[in-house]
């Protein structure tokens, strides 16, 4: 699924408006705020969904081959992971749900179940 | 840019880093310049997938954990060669920071998601060969090795 599609429909902020997502392809997608968890299990082309928002997360997205972050909660990113997330072409992306609502949400869109 | 010095011969090169103690803006920093390095060396992707982690996991544990360190990524045609060396504290009990789950994180380094005690645990799973060495006071040597051609190196029959 279009990563734009899972924006609009979840109604996602985008904190990083000069990385281009009209073409980024989400195939899945990954759920925790510990970095080596996420080292280890997400696979690449995933929205991953987190609480975390300091710089270095930018740094696993971009190992791991992770297009989009989703900061829940209504938390909103670290001046410096923004600039970093810019600079590295990894999307930025913020919700007022929580970490559960925000899953169920993008699994239902990607698993194409209605009534998310 | 990190790169202390690149040596480069027929089929084979070298890329050091340095590593600094709590230098959270330029962490990860290394390991992302490894993956651009092999990528650009077309190094297979799997092998750079398993070669992320492992970079990314030993620069974590030297930024968060030591008095800093040095990052030597050496890459010839059978294998990729990862050593992780570190200027101390050292660890005392090996056994046990190897036990998935366990962790000597401080509060804030939990806060930012590290400490999940899954670092030495992650590079373990995704190298072929795996050696860690500490000596308290001194230092710690993290060495790991990950074969580009799997089924030639290790016998296919």
């Amino acid at each position: 699924m279009k990563l734009k599609e899972i924006i609009e429909r979840c109604n996602l902020r985008v904190f990083t408006p000069e990385v281009n997502f009209e073409d980024i392809d989400i195939t899945g997608g990954y759920t925790s705020d510990l970095l080596s968890d996420v080292m280890a299990a997400c696979e690449a082309g995933s929205i991953w969904v987190t609480i975390q928002r300091h710089l270095n997360i930018v740094a696993v997205a971009k190992l791991k081959e992770i297009p989009a972050i989703l900061i829940t909660r209504g938390l909103v990113p670290e001046k410096s992971t923004i600039e970093k997330a810019q600079a590295e072409g990894v999307v930025l992306l913020g919700t007022e749900l929580n970490s559960f609502e925000a899953t169920g949400k993008i699994y239902c869109l990607l698993k194409g179940i209605k009534g998310a | 840019m990190m790169i202390q010095d690149t040596v480069s011969e027929t089929n084979k090169f070298r890329f050091v880093y340095l590593i600094k103690p709590r230098d959270f803006s330029n962490a990860g920093d290394a390991s992302a310049n490894v993956k651009a390095e092999l990528q650009k060396h077309g190094i297979e992707p799997d092998v750079i997938r398993r070669v992320s982690i492992i970079c990314f996991e030993a620069e974590m544990n030297i930024v968060l954990y030591t008095k800093g360190g040095k990052l030597i990524v050496e890459v010839d045609d059978q294998k990729v060669d990862i050593l992780a060396l570190d200027k101390g504290p050292g660890i005392e009990d090996i056994e046990l920071v190897m036990t998935p789950g366990y962790s000597t994180a401080p509060e804030w380094a939990l806060e930012y998601g590290f400490g999940a005690g899954m670092g030495l645990p992650n590079i373990k799973n995704n190298s072929d060969v795996f050696e860690i060495e500490s000596e308290v006071g001194k230092g710690t040597i993290v060495h790991s090795i990950v074969y580009r051609r799997k089924n030639e190196i290790k016998g296919n029959n």
